[in-house]
């Protein structure tokens, strides 16, 4: 797709030559995972994510559809149903476990991802459509955990249903029945949680199909790598397959074990006790808190204690949390800095690495803990932080900040890794031979 | 024109986020929250050694069978045990026969209706029911018990914090409210009617302490009841009850993680293998 000098699809099997004839689908598959995509030489372990994510998406679907077969979303069963699950349907367990960790693990893999991006500036020109399509398929695996984590009907399921869509209440005029609309009634009910299935069951398949516009939007520039260098010529990339289908493999191999080690040993530690407790209206449980991976966002929206003239303060939170990642995709504007990767940029690496990455841990932290000092303090004083960054300090960094002196290729790259100097068919001259 | 309008947002939420973070701070230093007889008094619970501790350790049989005849002489009157059945007592050991034989002797019946006259009526369980609930609602089971409704304990120790250490600690935990608590917070007293347990998350509980005496229990094993041995056994046995694959899964667990460590080195060597002639 990308480089002139990728391979084209030769069908061998005449069978394939046939199918090819009538229906590219082998060449589609060739071209876009296999060794018909050159990819840059030059990437490390961070670049196996995105693949993790597709796999982590994968598990999800296949264990929910399980799932789905035993599990009846009706507010009087719902949670009798999921302890079926557990009880009595063969290997239940493993299945209900898996689909919960999996959640986790599919969120730990993607801030990984966005980690990556973020570092690496895979977010800025040509690739833009990617980082904006990969927002959004982000935006859309926030809304079915959510949805998902309702479903089981213990306590944090319908109190969690419950100020979740009380942030829409938040909104002037129109926010109670905006609220109203959404749950189907004034509280958390069956209306609720019969919709809520029913999208949480739809949603899977909206991101599976946004994640091939993000694989299609890709192939159009090809990767970044950790040099963020263009790709020069045939010498700075690798066949897809087998290289990095290989590389993958171990990848997956590794997220496995520890998926699995936490499965089947651990399956409960990122849950929440209250979640055992079946849902009841009438009894609020002490500490209302989602799921661990919303809990940066969930100490945003709570950072916010005084109103603004007549915005009041939980309005003011509520806009805080979007904006936090609705920032994200303005991302490519903001930093307008010609270079890439972190690791030329020796003021935004000081940033990223004491500023960004510290503060979104304690706001991890302090999303989880309760509502009360310290907590309240240190999430205002990191969310404070947070939008200085993305806001602020990136757009002032790509003004003041001299970069350091990029690579001529990722060849010459690796290469003075390995303590090499660029030398024949290796080197850079624009008539050099095609290494491969 | 997009910029500027993008960092002026980042200016009001960054500054309004640095004067609640610099006055909150003014405010917890200058008068920090007042402390309450739940913070100073909660206790964690307490270690207890358990067969079924870390990641390989096994149900021990013989405990779930007492912690089943303690629950069955002792919790049952008041706590129902919803999400199990009596046929899933096999799985700590019981026959079948001995099984059907728990079922029928149980003292509270299986709400039924009657085959002949389709009125509401009540049979002996048989093992394929779950063990029936000891109030038909709770509201009766509210009204019997001081206005508190007694909690289902088919989950109970996954639903809370180290569930099976704290419920041997809440068993054992009942005491006199500390003087000291009495001098710090006059107003703590434990009201009437509740009891107070310092590992119960507000310190003060309706239920009574259920396990009083030692021998309160005879246990047909010969092992001697005391409070703290049956207070072990019933949280044993809870624990089966929340988590009765708990063995299942770490069997299979080690088998997963056995043959994807053989996996992930062999596609280790493979990645090797594949780059050995790359740089990268």
């Amino acid at each position: 797709m990308s480089f002139p000098w990728a391979e084209h699809y030769t069908p061998k099997a005449p069978l394939m030559k046939w199918i090819d004839e009538r229906l590219p689908l082998p060449r589609l598959v060739y071209s876009a995972v296999g060794a018909g995509y050159p990819v840059p030489r030059n990437l490390n372990y961070f670049w196996n994510f995105g693949v993790l994510s597709g796999v982590a998406l994968m598990i999800q679907i296949v264990t929910g559809i399980v799932l789905g077969m035993h599990y009846a979303a009706n507010e009087l069963v719902a949670f009798g149903t999921t302890e079926h699950i557990m009880r009595d349907v063969n290997a239940g367990w493993m299945i209900r476990y898996a689909h919960a960790n999996g959640a986790s693990f599919f969120f730990i893999v993607v801030y990984l991802h966005i980690f990556r991006g973020l570092f690496y500036g895979s977010y800025k020109a040509p690739r833009e459509m990617v980082w904006l399509l990969g927002l959004v398929i982000f935006l859309l695996m926030m809304a079915t955990a959510f949805m998902g984590y309702v479903l089981p009907w213990g306590q944090m399921s319908y109190w969690g249903a419950k100020v979740i869509t009380g942030l829409f209440g938040a909104i002037p005029l129109v926010g109670e029945p905006i609220q109203t609309w959404l749950l189907g009634g004034f509280a958390p009910g069956n209306a609720a949680l019969n919709r809520f299935f029913s999208l949480h069951y739809l949603l899977p398949f909206v991101i599976a199909g946004v994640i091939i516009l993000h694989i299609w939007a890709l192939h159009i520039p090809g990767s970044n790598n950790p040099t963020g260098v263009d790709v020069k010529g045939p010498q700075d990339t690798v066949p897809f397959h087998p290289y990095y289908t290989a590389k993958d493999g171990f990848g997956l191999g590794v997220f496995m074990i520890l998926f699995t080690a936490l499965l089947f040993f651990a399956p409960n530690f990122l849950g929440h006790p209250d979640n055992y407790i079946e849902a009841n209206p009438l009894s609020t449980p002490a500490h209302i808190v989602p799921e661990w991976y919303f809990w940066p966002f969930y100490a945003i929206l709570r950072a916010f204690t005084f109103d603004f003239f007549f915005v009041p303060a939980k309005l003011l939170g509520v806009l805080a949390m979007f904006a936090s990642i609705l920032l994200l995709f303005f991302l490519p504007w903001l930093d307008n800095s010609p270079v890439r990767s972190g690791n030329y940029r020796p003021m935004f690496k000081k940033f990223f690495w004491f500023g960004l990455i510290p503060c979104v841990l304690i706001l991890g932290y302090c999303g989880g803990a309760p509502a009360e000092e310290p907590y309240v303090m240190l999430s205002q004083f990191a969310a404070a932080y947070y939008f200085a960054h993305f806001l602020i300090i990136l757009p002032a960094i790509a003004y003041f900040e001299k970069p350091l002196p990029l690579p001529n290729s990722i060849t010459e790259a690796v290469l003075a890794k390995h303590g090499e100097s660029v030398t024949g068919s290796q080197g850079l001259a624009p008539s050099a031979v095609p290494a491969e | 024109m997009l910029r500027p309008a993008l960092i002026a947002i980042g200016a009001f939420f960054t500054l309004m986020l640095l004067y609640s973070f610099g006055s909150g701070a003014v405010a917890y230093l200058g008068d920090p929250p007042a402390a309450t007889a739940e913070k100073e008094f909660h206790l964690h619970p307490k270690e207890v050694e358990f067969s079924f501790n870390g990641a390989l350790g096994h149900y021990d049989r013989q405990q779930l069978q007492r912690g089943f005849q303690v629950f069955k002489e002792v919790c049952s009157a008041c706590h129902s045990l919803k999400f199990v059945a009596f046929r899933d007592l096999q799985q700590i050991g019981y026959n079948e026969a001995e099984v059907k034989a728990i079922a029928k002797q149980w003292a509270i019946k299986t709400p039924d209706v009657d085959p002949a006259t389709g009125e509401m009526s009540s049979r002996d369980p048989v093992p394929a029911d779950h063990f029936p609930k000891p109030f038909a609602n709770n509201v009766a089971a509210a009204a019997a018990n001081n206005n508190a409704i007694p909690p289902d304990l088919s989950l109970m120790t996954k639903a809370r914090h180290e569930g099976s250490a704290y419920v041997y600690s809440l068993l054992t935990g009942f005491q006199a409210q500390p003087a000291a608590l009495l001098k710090k917070f006059p107003d703590s007293k434990t009201p009437e009617g509740l009891h107070y347990n310092p590992y119960f998350a507000n310190l003060n509980l309706a239920m009574a302490p259920p396990l009083v005496a030692d021998g309160q229990v005879t246990y047909g094993d010969g092992t001697k009841a005391t409070v703290d041995q049956m207070s072990q056994d019933v949280a044993a046995f809870l624990t089966w009850t929340a988590e009765p694959k708990l063995e299942n899964r770490r069997s299979a667990g080690l088998a997963v993680v056995f043959f994807l460590l053989i996996a992930t080195g062999l596609a280790y060597m493979s990645y090797r293998n594949i780059w050995a002639d790359k740089k990268h």
